[in-house]
Order: structure tokens, then C-alpha cells, then sequence
């Protein structure tokens, strides 16, 4: 292990010529330095994983490599030449493309539409764009219908379609921000089977990830990033996993793994045939039951976007829909979203920067965002700036939130920091029910094992958590009882202790394989 | 930060901005043929007591109408009918103190509260709209201004007393006039009493925002609606909260120059209500970045700006004391631009603090 930290980066595939070379490249922002001394080889024709917890500069690394970001310090040269990029068009015309996690597509547009958006010159908006669109589709197995609208897509085409829109301006070296975060192990394979085809048609792929099984099927290279610098790379047709998590973090790969059950007999949340009807009518979620006893976790499985996001915010009050809700015995469907708070609901939100967060404002302003009517953030009608910082400094000792102080923004801090911060207010004031989405994603693996760890705790003192989550490994582990979800209804019921994520990705798209 | 370094970061951005618009109006007065030196001359000349005292007065004035525009801003609503709001508002206190239902001092205090309740009802149109039809508060406001125009013109012509070719309200009685002040000779003017609800206005808006709890929802809300929607916030209320307070601002504004026993007539006309108030009051709070400290400078200095310009035709300048307009129109592009510049190199700044804590041996290396 120490013998493989310590090779010198680039080794790995030394025989082939590098499509990207990355040396010493460093870069700061206020308060943070988010990369230093980075030293990154990519032979051409590989799929390279890119490997580390979060703020350890992954994305800030990219960001650079695609033009969003100039390095302070450092070079980067791609195919032999050097280069320096001061917009992503830079970077798109020496042959770089970048899928982001997060889809940039426009729904009510048709697939051909979303390719050419922003490069019309290429080849025209009519026949030769359509024909160069199949052509791709075609060569790399993807299976698009260049006349189809976006708004019908499931996730995986949809990120096919992303992908697409890179190739079709030309790129060689194709980067890929967590692209499998959003998908179900169905979509994942299917997304490794394109990856390949390009990989065989000479493409260059950069691979981020924080799944290190996947990282191990698909990558060619490994190259760990860790608090802002490459400590090394790995083989990973012979590095194990709890190796590369130690290079990650240096330290023991955590397990979600539950202690014995600590559910009890106390019906803390009901949900009895809840309905939610949109604007234009259609059902988000229709005849929900769900009861979670005190000191139970229940998972709710499901791909994104079949309404467990419409769920959580019913839950809490954001929307309205029709059926009766009661927490501890206390009918709450007529509460606003204020009382639910206080009646003892925390809320960890999906879209943290969207939903959980003042960015602009000091971290013990938003220590108060969410609990404006209680202890120790006010005192009657007035804010307890006092009370406010020093519990703010409580959860950051408590919950090590990394930041040079309680009044710093929030946007300075890194996502798993921010993570950490709302994981460490809405578990303040004593819940008695704790809605969580995702509360490890975007977190690092010592953060992650600290999240559970504050959420088993809870969970011995009984508080009852609804946690939706993407990682199937979490939600088995975490969970006393898994419920699946497609659309807007509950389609599947499992125990944790006898279930593998194959299962749950079957109910989750319907049974089918996609 | 040391105290000296943050004050001076404070100080720059305006004074970049006042420096470049020093410069862009003696452009475009030189354009206009007249030489610059001898306009800047006058402008900068020692302003005479009288002026002091006018500036005292429309500053206040003019703060009072920027924190009314700053309570929408706060909340990323864009109230432009601050003008509308405090027009409707004025008439109505006018009519009522003129009507001398009480006398004295009750008559001020009653008034008061009347024009606030005017302004917020005014203001509450626009926040209805909103939250139940989804219209834009910036359509609805403005079109509200000309309705306030037209249908207080109306009120006017219909009901008002005859007063020369033009009609008004009823005069106030004498014992609802309050004296003000007279810091220098008695030609000079006085300081109206009620300058000092600018005071008021602007400690409790300060107070209100970052101390209370409705403040810190305000702020929230303006900030990001969704995580405030996230925190229990109800936003359509606070839409409406603050469209009102806004409005209920607004209507104090013209106040001060009605009770003044010195000011010109002490009733409604279209001769005596004082117009435009209320855009100065959007720059102006633009301008002190809606902080109340901020906003009390910028109320000074477009008072001072207004007051001056009268100056210029006694010096005999060729030039339209409406250039003063084109001043603060630049000061206000200036001063955007400014802020935005001193916030990149602050930002620069502190990443050269981070590369030196960097340096030096640091908590980095501690493992995780």
C-alpha cells in the first residue's frame, strides 16, 4: 500500500502517450486552498478515475481543467502542448468536454435541439446536425432519438444525452463530474458499456468518483486526491477498496452498518393515504401510507425524480396535499411548515444551497435559518446573537465542521462542511423526527461515518428518521425497513438485513432492467 | 481585519465612485460648453446658511423615502411605488389635519398614523397582486404611481377648495404648525420639527432588520425564498408585511414640509407637495447599499447636490441646474460598478492572506 502512495504519478500507463499532464498546479480561494501541488498524468485512450473524499479539490481540479477556474501556480498541458484555458470554449476547442453532475438541459426542447443549443456553427441546425447526432448515437451504442423531447427521458438517457452534446463538438478527452451518482446499478452498467465503446474509439475519459467499486470496474488509472493534493495512484486491477479508502483518507473505511434494532412500539410519524396533484393535475404521489414508530429509520428507496422530493416537502409542510399526517399522535396536515418545526421536525433538504442554506450569510445566521422561533436562537421577538454564536460554535466543535470561523459564509465552505453544519442544526432542540434526503451526498468518507454515527445516536434515543437516499449501501445499512418508490406511489416493501441493491434497482424502475 | 484596514475598505469603493463621477460629469459639461473648473466652483462653494438648512430638510426627506425603498429591496421586492405611495399618503394627511377634526399636537400624531395607514393600504395593492395573481410588483407600482397621480388630481379638482386657478386642501390650522428649529438667523430658515422622524425611521429600521426576528425573516427571504420557504417562512406574508411597512414609510415622507410653520403653504396643491421624492429615495438607497448609515450619506449628499444646483444660476453659469440629475444619475452607475470592483480586489486580498497562512507551518497537515 505505502509503495503504491508512493509512486510517482503517471506511472501507471506510462507507455502510452498522455492526452493530459497536469504538474504542480495550485489554487486558493479566501479561506480555502482547494488544490495544491496537483501532479496528473492521463494516458490517451484510458478511462482515468480521479478518487477522493469530499473537499479534497475534485471539482475544483475540473473546473480548471475545463477553463471554469484559472490555476494559481502550475502547468497543464494536454497532448504535448501547453495550455492555459481562461473560458471553457478555450478548453472545448482544444478538445475537452465535461458532463456535470447536474443535467444543463432544457426539457420542453427535443434531444437534437439540446445538441446543437450553443454550437449551431458545427454542422447547422437541420439534416447534417440530425445525421451527425445518429452517427454518434449510433457508434457508441447510446440510442437516441434526436426527435425525442428531453421532458420524456429518464435519468440515464438524459446523461446520455449530456454526453452526447460534448461529443458532437468534438471532444477527445470527455471529463465526468460523478456521473453515476444519479443513476440506479441497471443505469450504472449500461453507462460503463458506453464508456467503453468510447473508450475503444480512442477517447480519453476522466472518471470522478467517490464509489470505489465503480471506479475499480471502469478505470483504467487511479489518482487519489486528498486535502487538496495527489498523495499517489493505484492499480485497480490489484489495489482493494479498503486500500484505496485509506489512501483516500487515511484512516478505516466506515460501515452504515446498524446495531441491533432499537425500534419500538410509539407511532411517532403516520402518513395516511396522502395525495399530492400538481398544477397541471397529474399525481406526484398518490395514496401514501408510511408509519415510523420512535427509534426507527425508515429508507425510501427510489430513482430520482419519483416523488420522494414531493414527499419530504409535504412532509414538512413546503406543499399541501390531501390525507391526514400525525406526528406523536398529533394531526399536523393543517400546519404551516413553522409549526411542523416546531412541533419537532427536522428537515435535512435534497438541494442543500437551494433549501438549507443563507449563502451569503455568517454560519451562525444560519445556525438560526429554520428555527427562528426557538431556543437559543431568539429570545421573544429578537434574534439572541449570543445565544445564536455559541451554539453555532457547538455544532462546529460537535460536528467538525471545518471553518475558520462562525462568521465566515456559508459559501465558503465546502459542501460536506455545509452538509455537516445542517446536519448539526436540525438535529438541535431535541427532534422528534428527522426528514433526511441524502445526508452523506457530496460528504466525505470521515464525514459520511460521522453523519451515521450522529443518526444511529438519535435513532438509540428514538428519534424517528425518514431518510431517502441515492446510496443503496447507506439506505440498507441505515435502515430498519426500506420502502420503495415509483411514481408518486409505494411500490415495494424490504428488509434491509436480506436485501441486495440489484433488488432494490429492479423495484425501483418497475422491475424492468432498463 | 484591523479596524483601520476595514474602515478604509468601506470608505474606498464610494469614493472611487464619487471620483469617477467628478470626472464624467465635467465631461459632459465641458460637451456642453461650459467650462467644468468654474461649475465644480460653484457647486463646491461654502453652501450658505440657508442652503444648510434646506439640505437639513430634504435630506430628510429623502432618507425617509430610501428606507422606504430599502424594506422592499431587503426582500428583493422592487417597490417603485414609493413615489405613488407617499403622494396618496400625503393627501390624505392633509386633508384630514386640514378638516381639524382635533386640534394641536393630536392633530399632528393622528395625521401621522393616518398617512402611514394610506401608504400601507396604497402599497398593499401591489402585494395582494402578487402573491394572489402572481403580477409583478414592478408593473403594478409603477402603474400605481399614475393612478395615484390622476385620482389624487381628481380628489383634487373635485373637492378641494378653490385657491387662485388651482385647487388645494384645506389649510391646517395654526395650532397643528410646528415651530422647528432656527440655528442661524431668522432669513435663514428653519430646521422643521418633524426632520426628526427621519431619526426614528432610520434607528428602527436598523434596529428592526438585524435584530429582530421578523428582520432576520426579511433578510432570509430576500436571500434565498426557497430555503426561507424551507424554514417555515411564510413568504407571501412577509410579501405583504413588508410591501406595507414599505408603504407606511413611504407615507411620512412629504410630512416634515407640511407641519413646518415656515414652509411655503400648509395644505396639499400642486403647488406646494414636493414630486420625485420617491425615485430620489430607489437611488439613493442604491447608493447606501440599503444600510441605514449608508443611506443617511446619500440622503445628505443628493440634498446637498438638489440644493446647490439652485446655486448655479446666481453664479451666472450657462449650464441647467438639471445637470445635477445627470450627476446623481452617474453617482449611482459609479457607484454599482465601484462596489463591485473593491469586492474583487477584497476578495484578492484575502487570498493572499490564505497563501501566507499557507506558508506558515499550518493545521493543514493534521490527518483527518
Amino acid at each position: 500500500m505505502s509503495s503504491m502512495a508512493a509512486t510517482p504519478a503517471g506511472e501507471a500507463s506510462s507507455h502510452r502517450p498522455l492526452a493530459i499532464q497536469v504538474r504542480g498546479v495550485t489554487k486558493r480561494f479566501p479561506g480555502v486552498v482547494a488544490n495544491h501541488d496537483v501532479d496528473l498524468d492521463i494516458a490517451e485512450g484510458t478511462v482515468h478515475a480521479l478518487i477522493g473524499e469530499n473537499g479534497a479539490g475534485k471539482s475544483t481540479l475540473m473546473k480548471i481543467l475545463y477553463g471554469v477556474q484559472k490555476a494559481d501556480e502550475g502547468t497543464i498541458s494536454v497532448n504535448g502542448q501547453e495550455v492555459s484555458f481562461s473560458s471553457p470554449t478555450e478548453a472545448i476547442k482544444a478538445g475537452i468536454g465535461m458532463v456535470f453532475q447536474h443535467f444543463m438541459l432544457a426539457d420542453n426542447l427535443t434531444v437534437l435541439e439540446n445538441v446543437v443549443l450553443g454550437a449551431e456553427k458545427l454542422h447547422g441546425i437541420g439534416p447534417a446536425a440530425r445525421a451527425e447526432i445518429q452517427r454518434i448515437s449510433d457508434a457508441y451504442g447510446f440510442a437516441l432519438d434526436p426527435d425525442e423531447l428531453v421532458e420524456h427521458l429518464g435519468v440515464g438517457q438524459r446523461q446520455r444525452v449530456e454526453i452526447l452534446k460534448v461529443l458532437y463538438r468534438g471532444a477527445k478527452i470527455v471529463i465526468l463530474d460523478e456521473p453515476t451518482a444519479v443513476l440506479v446499478p441497471q443505469e450504472v452498467d449500461a453507462l460503463f458499456a458506453n464508456l467503453r465503446e468510447l473508450r475503444a474509439s480512442g477517447h480519453t475519459m476522466l472518471f470522478i468518483s467517490h464509489k470505489l467499486d465503480e471506479v475499480r470496474a471502469i478505470a483504467d488509472d487511479i489518482t487519489v486526491l486528498r486535502r487538496g493534493t495527489t498523495v499517489g495512484t493505484a492499480d485497480p486491477k490489484t489495489a482493494t477498496k479498503r486500500e484505496l479508502a485509506e489512501l483516500m483518507v487515511g484512516a478505516e473505511l466506515p460501515s452504515p452498518e446498524t446495531e441491533e434494532s432499537t425500534v419500538t412500539t410509539d407511532v411517532q410519524l403516520s402518513m395516511v393515504d396522502v395525495n399530492l396533484v400538481d398544477d397541471f393535475g397529474r399525481n406526484l404521489l398518490s395514496g401514501i401510507n408510511l408509519t415510523i414508530h420512535r427509534g426507527e429509520v425508515l429508507g425510501l428507496a427510489g430513482v430520482e425524480g419519483n416523488g420522494q422530493d414531493e414527499l419530504l416537502e409535504t412532509l414538512i409542510g413546503i406543499r399541501r396535499g390531501t390525507g391526514s399526517i400525525t406526528v406523536g399522535g398529533v394531526e399536523v396536515s393543517s400546519y404551516s411548515t413553522r409549526r411542523r418545526r416546531e412541533a419537532g421536525m427536522g428537515f435535512i433538504p435534497a438541494d442543500r444551497h437551494r433549501h438549507g442554506l443563507l449563502l451569503d450569510a455568517p454560519l451562525w445566521e444560519n445556525r438560526i435559518l429554520g428555527h427562528q422561533t426557538t431556543a437559543p436562537s431568539v429570545t421573544g421577538p429578537l434574534v439572541n446573537r449570543r445565544g445564536a454564536k455559541a451554539d453555532t460554535q457547538r455544532i462546529v466543535d460537535l460536528y467538525d465542521v471545518r471553518t475558520p470561523s462562525i462568521n465566515t459564509p456559508a459559501r465558503a465552505l465546502s459542501g460536506g462542511n455545509q452538509q455537516k453544519l445542517i446536519i448539526g442544526r436540525e438535529m438541535s432542540g431535541d427532534p422528534v423526527l428527522l426528514i433526511a434526503a441524502h445526508p452523506t451526498r457530496g460528504v466525505d468518507v470521515g464525514a459520511q461515518a460521522a453523519i451515521w454515527g450522529h443518526i444511529k445516536r438519535a435513532r438509540r434515543e428514538g428519534l424517528a428518521v425518514l431518510l431517502v437516499s441515492a446510496d443503496l449501501d447507506e439506505l440498507i445499512g441505515l435502515s430498519d425497513r426500506i420502502k420503495v418508490i415509483l411514481r408518486g406511489e409505494i411500490v415495494g416493501d424490504f428488509d434491509p438485513r436480506n436485501v441486495t441493491p440489484q433488488d432494490l434497482g429492479q423495484a425501483m424502475t418497475g422491475g424492468k432492467g432498463d | 481585519m484591523p479596524v483601520v484596514k476595514r474602515l478604509l475598505a468601506a470608505v474606498i469603493a464610494p469614493v472611487m465612485a464619487l471620483v469617477a463621477a467628478v470626472l464624467i460629469t465635467s465631461v459632459v459639461i465641458s460637451v456642453s460648453g461650459t467650462s467644468p473648473v468654474d461649475f465644480w466652483q460653484a457647486m463646491l462653494e461654502k453652501p450658505s446658511n440657508r442652503s444648510l438648512v434646506n439640505i437639513v430638510n430634504q435630506s430628510s426627506m429623502i432618507f425617509m423615502s430610501a428606507v422606504a425603498a430599502a424594506i422592499g429591496f431587503r426582500m428583493n421586492l422592487f417597490n417603485i411605488g414609493v413615489e405613488g405611495q407617499y403622494r396618496v399618503a400625503s393627501y390624505v394627511a392633509a386633508v384630514f389635519a386640514g378638516a381639524a377634526f382635533v386640534s394641536g399636537w393630536l392633530n399632528v400624531v393622528l395625521s401621522l398614523l393616518l398617512a402611514m395607514l394610506a401608504g400601507a393600504a396604497w402599497a398593499a395593492i401591489p402585494a395582494i397582486l402578487r402573491v394572489t395573481r402572481g403580477v409583478s410588483e414592478v408593473i403594478s407600482t409603477i402603474m400605481l404611481n399614475s393612478i395615484a397621480v390622476f385620482g389624487v388630481g381628481w380628489l383634487l379638482s373635485n373637492y378641494g377648495e378653490k385657491a387662485g386657478d388651482g385647487r388645494r386642501t384645506t389649510p391646517i390650522s395654526d395650532d397643528s404648525l410646528l415651530a422647528g428649529w432656527q440655528p442661524f438667523e431668522r432669513t435663514d430658515g428653519k430646521i422643521w420639527s418633524l426632520t426628526v422622524l427621519a431619526v426614528l425611521v432610520g434607528v428602527t429600521y436598523w434596529f428592526v432588520v438585524n435584530r429582530t426576528r421578523f428582520g432576520f425573516d426579511l433578510r432570509a427571504t430576500g436571500q434565498s425564498e426557497t430555503a426561507a420557504v424551507a424554514s417555515g417562512i411564510s413568504v407571501k406574508r412577509m410579501i405583504v408585511i413588508s410591501m406595507m411597512l414599505s408603504g407606511a414609510t413611504a407615507g411620512l415622507i412629504w410630512l416634515p414640509s407640511l407641519f413646518a410653520e415656515t414652509a411655503s403653504g400648509h395644505y396639499f396643491s400642486s403647488s406646494t407637495f414636493q414630486v420625485q421624492l420617491g425615485f430620489t429615495g430607489i437611488a439613493v438607497a442604491l447608493l447606501g447599499r440599503n444600510k441605514a448609515v449608508g443611506m443617511v450619506f446619500g440622503a445628505l449628499l443628493f440634498a446637498y447636490l438638489s440644493v446647490q444646483a439652485s446655486a448655479l444660476e446666481f453664479a451666472g453659469l450657462d449650464v441647467s441646474k438639471n445637470v445635477v440629475m445627470v450627476i446623481q444619475g452617474v453617482v449611482v452607475l459609479t457607484i454599482v460598478i465601484s462596489y463591485e470592483v473593491v469586492g474583487r480586489w477584497r476578495t484578492a486580498a484575502e487570498q493572499r492572506a490564505v497563501t501566507a497562512a499557507l506558508q506558515s507551518p499550518s493545521k493543514q497537515e493534521v490527518p483527518a
